[in-house]
């Protein structure tokens, strides 16, 4: 595959979109639909998650299915803070990123010694573990999850209003964006790309291959992290679901189905499936048979996701 | 004779039940061009890949520029000083000819580190220039621009060199870089050689024996992975037990 | 306390063999069709639904375990040459999300047919009462569970080590490339190996159906277990799975039973209380990482 390059009317589509994305609030409260500012917050978060996950999997080449552990980690992080008595997102978020970083990091540093289908299968179990461990964690809230009953603030503002959490999330997603964007056509980027591409090679060409895996695993952990004390503070509590494996399938799902490895892969496919569930479900209970068909078609018949077909794809 | 740059020490390594290797001693001393020959399956392939790193030994040791290079992994000996090319064309086909030799420019240590996730690589015009100055070398500057899988197999040969060369190795272990192509670009490609020889130590793993004893200052014959025979081409040529192992017609 | 530890050992011989049933197939098509398969809890799910329904329609346990069996079997035949077919020659990612995309149509379905309470399934009745050996009594329907999984095993190995479809399996496993050179029927074998490990996974569903709950979502915890097993013991090999089954299933069973109580003993209680249940739910993950560290293709690769 080749590097990715952005396409020439990426910059007018982001203002644009952008510019939409500022003015929802104000339009769901005029159509007397600010009940969905809620939803349009989840769509944000987990728009970050799958595009941090897109960093590992579509930049990096590396199929985790653990994923969800980092998420799950930075949500009980927003939460054991707010029982901690840190009430101030600027000290929640980044303590987020860095715990989940860290974890990331260590679960790399094993997982990335293997190849393959035990690669997949590792990183799976580790997750699988991270949810026991917080299952079984009766300091902190165990099956239950942990409640946060105050959101955060964030430099001094309240985050109590629906639009005040919409605007850090989108805040905090147009800033990971903007630096995943920056980082793709860094020498960083482009290492992980070949990487992907031909580890035998770099490895002939004097790069030290595992390093930069590791470090790829690692961000993509900690951005994750930071989308999980979001949630935490959307949904008002951490719950060990979060960290499930089937947690992890639905972020590589969303990533695939919006398309691997290009910048807006992640956010796509995020818009693209909770738009699905929210309109689908209500229509058909058993809509996730549909789901599964739906994705069966894809990889048969549309292999490179949703955002591909939109000829987003330059040599 | 020169100080051996590369120094192979009783190596030994099997597979399942086959001696890939058997106890080889061998070394290549600094400024020449070494060929190795054999027969098919003699091991020639796997030598390299034990030199390279990409393989570890059974037993025997790997000394290179006065170091034990044994256990370092692959990317290590590249740092160290040492680059090969590929038996089979080994390039991103997706990229192109100068992202290619670029992202050789760009994993060696004196170009910095790679950990820089800010500034766009396509800014940084040292990388790309020095590219370029690569693909010259091996006469691939008309092509930089264009899609690495889209070139000719020959002209894919030269990139393969190119990436290689530019990682300014000290040894260049070139591992049949004739593999597969014309009589002209053969030609071309042994004259490039020629060319580099005058820089870089080179270990030449060849079945084209006109290029072998163009080029070669010495030759060592590997045949069921044993080394039976060391020396200049002509001795080589005359040894008996090479006659009768190898293919004697061509010689 | 022997008798407990004991006891707890034979129930953790007993899972292990059934892990052991869900490993074996799981292990030959990773290590045959080198193809990811997360929907094989699912067939685990299903099989043990198969067996749950039919045993209610024909009131007896064994009938419906046979027809549980045969169902499941040719729903894997079905699924084998409709889907899997076209995901062998795919990359991982697409067998990761087409297997995922099944996980979803499976409970739903499940869901959709059965309804989301769990399934009643009973044991046969001669079997449903305790039996003593060595001095304490332990379930008989549990010893049945054990003979089958030590017969299954003894089956499976026979029929790996010493027969010539077993060879061709072995083969498959360690290359893939040359077992097709050699002229070997490579389609009917990969759809003979599917087939078996469904087989599988319905028998050890339906035997442990009457223990566990019969239930939406029953495979994706057993499906981890399943890959921390093959993990552990090596991909495609039989002797590797049966081997980490063993260890996975006694591993967890007594550490679960016993870790809390050893850790009361050496710890202060609040400890104790914490870290007894946490630690001996993760034991085998941490076990996992440990052998993973010193032997990253597990303990008995088949592949060179």
């Amino acid at each position: 595959m080749a590097f990715y390059r952005p396409a020439r009317w990426q910059n007018a589509a982001v203002i644009v979109s952008l510019a939409m994305l500022i003015a929802l609030p104000e339009l769901l409260t005029a159509l007397d639909q600010s009940y969905y500012t809620g939803f349009a917050t989840r769509v944000l978060i987990f728009a970050l998650a799958a595009s941090s996950l897109n960093l590992v999997l579509g930049f990096g080449g590396m199929v985790s299915l653990g994923h969800a552990a980092f998420f799950g980690v930075g949500a009980y992080v927003a939460a054991i803070c707010y029982d901690a008595g840190i009430h101030e997102g600027l000290l929640v978020l980044p303590l987020a990123a860095l715990f989940a970083g860290l974890f990331a990091l260590l679960v790399g540093a094993i997982s990335l010694r293997t190849r393959g289908v035990y690669f997949i299968m590792i990183t799976l179990a580790f997750a699988q573990m991270t949810y026991y461990l917080f299952v079984s964690a009766r300091a902190w809230g165990g099956d239950d999850g942990m409640p946060i009953y105050e959101r955060m603030r964030f430099a001094g503002f309240s985050l109590l209003a629906d639009e005040a959490l919409y605007y850090l999330a989108l805040g905090v997603l147009a800033l990971c964006m903007l630096l995943f964007a920056r980082l793709a056509g860094a020498r960083f980027g482009r290492t992980v790309q070949a990487i992907r591409d031909n580890e035998t090679r770099m490895e002939a060409l004097g790069y030290p291959v595992f390093r930069y895996r590791l470090v790829c695993f690692a961000l993509g952990g900690a951005v994750a992290g930071l989308a999980g004390a979001l949630l935490a503070n959307l949904t008002g509590m951490a719950s060990p679901n979060l960290l499930q494996w089937t947690q992890s399938g639905t972020l590589l799902v969303m990533v695939i189905v919006g398309g691997v490895g290009y910048l807006w892969g992640g956010l796509v496919g995020a818009v693209v499936l909770l738009l699905l569930e929210e309109f689908l479900l209500a229509w058909f209970e058993h809509w996730h048979i549909v789901l599964g068909l739906l994705l069966i078609g894809i990889v048969l018949f549309a292999p490179r996701g949703v955002a591909a077909l939109f000829g987003k794809r330059h040599g | 004779m020169a100080d051996a740059l590369l120094e192979v020490r009783a190596l030994s390594r099997r597979f399942a039940a086959v001696d890939a290797l058997q106890d080889v001693n061998f070394s290549v001393a600094a400024g020449e061009v070494h060929a190795l020959i054999g027969p098919n399956g003699a091991g020639k392939t796997t030598f390299i890949h034990h030199v390279s790193g990409a393989l570890r030994p059974d037993s025997g040791s790997i000394h290179f520029a006065g170091r034990e290079v044994t256990h370092l992994s692959m990317h290590e000996r590249v740092r160290a000083g040492m680059a090969r090319s590929y038996q089979i064309t080994n390039v991103f086909a997706g990229q192109t000819a100068l992202d290619n030799v670029a992202l050789a420019v760009q994993g060696r240590p004196d170009a910095g580190s790679s950990f820089r996730f800010w500034r766009p690589v396509v800014a940084e015009r040292r990388l790309f220039d020095e590219a370029r100055a690569f693909l010259e070398q091996v006469g691939l500057d008309d092509q930089a621009g264009q899609l690495a899988g889209q070139l000719s197999h020959g002209e894919q040969r030269a990139l393969e060199l190119a990436m290689a060369l530019a990682t300014q190795p000290q040894l260049l272990l070139l591992d049949e870089p004739m593999a597969g192509t014309g009589p002209e670009e053969s030609a071309r490609m042994v004259e490039l050689i020629e060319h580099l020889a005058r820089h870089v130590t080179i270990l030449l793993v060849e079945h084209d024996m006109d290029a072998v004893f163009r080029l070669a200052d010495r030759i060592s014959v590997l045949v069921n992975g044993r080394l039976i025979c060391t020396g200049l081409p002509d001795e080589v040529r005359q040894d008996a037990e090479v006659r009768r192992a190898y293919l004697g017609d061509h010689l | 306390m022997t008798q407990l530890v004991l006891e707890q050992a034979l129930n953790g011989l007993q899972f292990g063999l059934m892990l052991f049933l869900l490993a074996a197939g799981l292990t030959l098509v990773f290590g045959i069709m080198d193809c990811i398969n997360l929907a094989h809890g699912s067939l685990y799910m299903v099989g043990a639904y198969f067996v749950a329904a039919a045993a209610q329609a024909a009131d007896s346990f064994w009938l419906g375990l046979g027809a549980g069996i045969a169902g499941t079997a040719v729903l894997g035949l079905l699924l084998e040459l409709s889907l899997f077919r076209q995901l062998y020659r795919r990359d991982h990612l697409s067998q990761v999300l087409a297997t995922f995309a099944l996980i979803l149509i499976a409970n739903e379905s499940v869901r959709l047919i059965w309804g989301p309470a769990p399934l009643l399934l009973n044991p046969p009745a001669a079997l449903s009462g305790p039996v003593e050996i060595a001095g304490f009594f332990y379930p008989a329907y549990r010893l049945v569970i054990i003979g089958v999984g030590l017969v299954v095993a003894a089956l499976l190995y026979l029929l790996v080590a010493k027969s010539r479809v077993g060879m061709w399996v072995r083969a498959g496993a360690s290359n893939r490339e040359m077992t097709e050179a050699l002229g070997i029927n490579v389609r009917g074998l990969f759809t003979a190996v599917f087939v078996f490990g469904a087989a599988l996974c319905a028998l050890a569903g339906g035997l442990l159906g009457p223990l566990l709950a019969v239930q939406v979502g029953m495979g994706e915890s057993v499906l981890i277990l399943a890959f921390v097993v093959i993990i552990i013991g090596g991909i495609g090999s039989i002797r590797g799975a049966l081997v980490g089954a063993l260890i996975v299933g006694t591993v967890d069973t007594l550490g679960r039973a016993l870790l809390p109580t050893l850790l009361r003993a050496t710890l202060p209680a609040d400890a104790a209380a914490t870290l007894g249940p946490a630690l001996a739910s993760i034991l085998i993950y941490l076990l996992m990482a440990a052998i993973l560290f010193f032997k990253p293709q597990g303990l008995f690769p088949a592949r060179a």
